[in-house]
């Protein structure tokens, strides 16, 4: 971040951002930043929430599991979960006499369950459609699949979103905006045409065609996703280049003999920065509401996924099963919101002139 | 605008040319059904290709891509949009019938927006801080976050019969005893009940949205040296903001029209599907489902028309509100 770009907030925080600037380290700006962004307490609900989402993605298994942690069995100990990566990794193999058992029926075994003593895909069949109860904390499906367990597990599908939806969209998006940024005239008349013709393109239903025609994939679909949505990141990156481009520092580095891409992505890129991140937060946000929407039509998900979004689905049909439809719904929205709380406070951190976009 | 145009069928006829996935396979398949399950003898394997070929050559598949897009833009011109694969049927024909409906649903969902989000709009950047802006403020926001699958599937369990309240019609345009000897009030009544909630349910993240846009413009021409003079030389509030602060603050939420329809066409398929409306959204996830090439690139197409449609009126709008605006001589 450039001085002329920082807040005029205060005449102390102008100082320090000049000292910041003076040390020339990235993590200068990043820990001011994040210092700025813990004084908003909304801002910072926000993150935590994300990370709890985080944290139960990774340690989705050890929250809902139809395997214990632990067990005793024959006068022997297991390590169950922790063997299961390990079979999963082709490091080791189950036991004989563990090999596709059924550790909650094991006679004579003590076991310590995760808190949720199920996986999403236990099918239950004489459970179906049971509504929350101390055994199913969310209830259940109609094949008797326990619904707290699904959203666990689909919490990683929400995250992940986050990755490749967005990283895909963000390296397009910002390699077309540089692009036409940086090297203005002819080449940024085509480009903008592009950003034109995405924007005017109905996008979801493109989303929708090009997801029914492939196979079923969850990671395709988040490619796809990342593919049609990188117009706004683009597009903030184009008008950041189009005004850092003109500054002296890289008419100086043009002089010097710099190569136009080391120019691009050296010199201009990290102060192009703190626009487009913010976009990219809520850009996570929206790319969670629209893979919500594709796997409640059915479209672009296996069949045997569970998600957020395919439980909702399930709700469209048995209407007097509401926990189908409020717990899931709940877990989408909240996650929306927060990645929109986080954006937000970024929005505020790093750049105060920008009101009202999204 | 035409080049904006080309360039969306282009990119939609590719994809659906590109992708894997024979139409002609899908459909024999689909006639022989259980009998390709048991598996068929080598004469009937013959019999399936040539019949599959012949079918190719009937919809034109046989040909270079670039051939079969000259002969669909040709056939655009004279507004023909082929034959379903599904059906055989003409599928300019399906569209008429269904396009009254997407047109009705979308033209309510967007007055719906611009009737909430200007009002309030205009409260909040006139009691900037109130209780009552921010409770706006907070509620657009949470609004915002709300997926508009979450808000149907709630309304379809809580308030459209299901085990709880039977407000409003889990679905349809018309009553099942709907009939033409009701008089025009009963009927306008019934209608309505069957509009309101796919109409809310379409434009609630609109009107959260606009409202913030037209809360921002409206503080930030407030701010502007103008109206304080207008204030100094003594006009009522209610002229300074009616009169000269209005007119210039609509001018971005006039361009927002062109960028929410898309987000209205998407919403459509989502909310006619749910409410098994007979509108384009239905047909559209009924045909990507079926793989129905022909069908599926005309309502991209007519999609993409409607957007630029909406573009075209936005600018012409633009040049009502503001009449600085002047189109065909660029200044600069």
């Amino acid at each position: 971040m450039s001085r002329n770009e920082s807040s005029p907030a205060s005449f102390e925080s102008a100082e320090f951002e000049t000292a910041t600037v003076a040390v020339e380290s990235a993590g200068g700006l990043w820990s001011d930043v994040w210092r700025r962004f813990k004084r908003n307490p909304i801002a910072l609900t926000g993150f935590y929430v994300v990370s709890i989402l985080a944290f139960m993605a990774l340690f989705a298994d050890f929250l809902a599991n139809d395997i214990p942690y632990y067990s005793v069995y024959k006068g022997k100990s297991y390590f169950p979960i922790f063997r299961s990566y390990v079979v999963g990794v082709k490091l080791g193999r189950w036991p004989a006499e563990l090999l596709n058992v059924d550790f909650k029926k094991l006679e004579g075994a003590k076991s310590i369950f995760p808190p949720i003593p199920y996986r999403p895909s236990s099918i239950s069949l004489l459970e179906p459609l049971e509504p929350p109860s101390a055994k199913h904390w969310f209830g259940t499906d109609k094949l008797g699949r326990d619904i707290m367990a699904g959203m666990i597990h689909g919490s990683r599908i929400s995250l992940s979103i986050g990755f490749v939806a967005v990283g895909i969209a963000v390296v397009i998006g910002i390699i077309l905006g540089a692009i036409a940024g940086y090297f203005g005239a002819w080449v940024d008349l085509v480009i903008s045409r592009v950003f034109e013709i995405m924007l005017s393109i109905p996008t979801f239903f493109l989303l929708i065609t090009v997801a029914a025609l492939l196979p079923p994939s969850i990671f395709l679909t988040m490619a796809i996703i990342g593919m049609t949505s990188w117009v706004g990141i683009a597009r903030f990156t184009r008008n950041e280049f189009l005004r850092i481009r003109n500054l002296d520092y890289v008419t100086s580095a043009i002089a010097l003999g710099v190569t136009d891409r080391k120019v691009m992505f050296k010199h201009i890129l990290p102060n192009a920065l703190a626009p487009v991140i913010v976009s990219v937060v809520l850009g996570i946000a929206g790319a969670i509401l629209v893979e919500s929407a594709l796997s409640f039509l059915g479209i672009g998900v296996p069949a045997e996924l569970v998600t957020w979004g395919s439980i909702l689905h399930e709700a469209s049909g048995a209407t007097f099963a509401w926990w189908l439809a409020v717990f899931p719904g709940a877990a989408i929205f909240l996650t929306v919101l927060a990645y929109y709380l986080v954006g937000e406070g970024l929005r505020e951190v790093l750049d105060p002139r920008l009101r009202g976009l999204r | 605008m035409v080049p904006t145009f080309v360039g969306i069928t282009l990119i939609g006829f590719l994809i659906m040319r590109l992708a894997p996935g024979d139409p002609a396979e899908l459909r024999a398949a689909g006639g022989l059904g259980a009998a390709a399950g048991g598996g068929i003898s080598v004469e009937k394997r013959g019999a399936v290709d040539e019949a599959m070929a012949q079918w190719r050559a009937q919809f034109g598949l046989d040909k270079s891509l670039h051939v079969q897009y000259a002969v669909w833009m040709k056939n655009l011109l004279t507004l023909s949009f082929g034959e379903s694969f599904k059906d055989n049927q003409s599928v300019w024909g399906k569209i008429a019938e269904r396009l009254p409906v997407t047109v009705r649903l979308n033209s309510w969902s967007i007055l719906v927006v611009y009737l909430v989000a200007i009002p309030l709009g205009i409260y909040s950047a006139t009691h900037p801080n109130s209780f009552a802006d921010q409770v706006s403020t907070l509620t657009a926001f949470i609004l915002f976050a709300v997926p508009l699958v979450w808000a149907a599937t709630m309304a379809l369990v809580f308030i459209c019969g299901g085990d709880f309240y039977y407000l409003f019609p889990p679905g349809g345009l018309e009553s099942l005893d709907f009939s033409d000897d009701w008089s025009v009030w009963k009927k306008i009544k019934d209608h309505a009940w069957h509009l309101f909630l796919p109409v809310v349910l379409l434009s609630y993240d609109g009107f959260a949205g606009l409202s913030r846009y037209m809360r921002a413009s409206m503080l930030e021409v407030l701010r502007q040296d103008y109206v304080q003079v207008a204030r100094a030389k003594g006009l009522a509030e209610r002229v300074v903001v009616y009169k000269h602060v209005l007119r210039n603050s609509l001018i971005p939420q006039v361009t927002i029209l062109a960028s929410i329809l898309p987000g209205l066409i998407g919403g459509s398929i989502i909310i006619e599907t749910i409410f098994s409306i007979p509108g384009l959204g239905q047909l559209g996830y009924e045909s990507v489902l079926a793989r129905d090439y022909p069908t599926v690139m005309a309502l991209f197409t007519v999609s993409a028309v409607l957007t630029l449609i909406g573009i075209l009126v936005s600018d012409i709008l633009l040049s009502v509100v503001d009449p600085r605006i002047v189109f065909g001589r660029r200044l600069q």
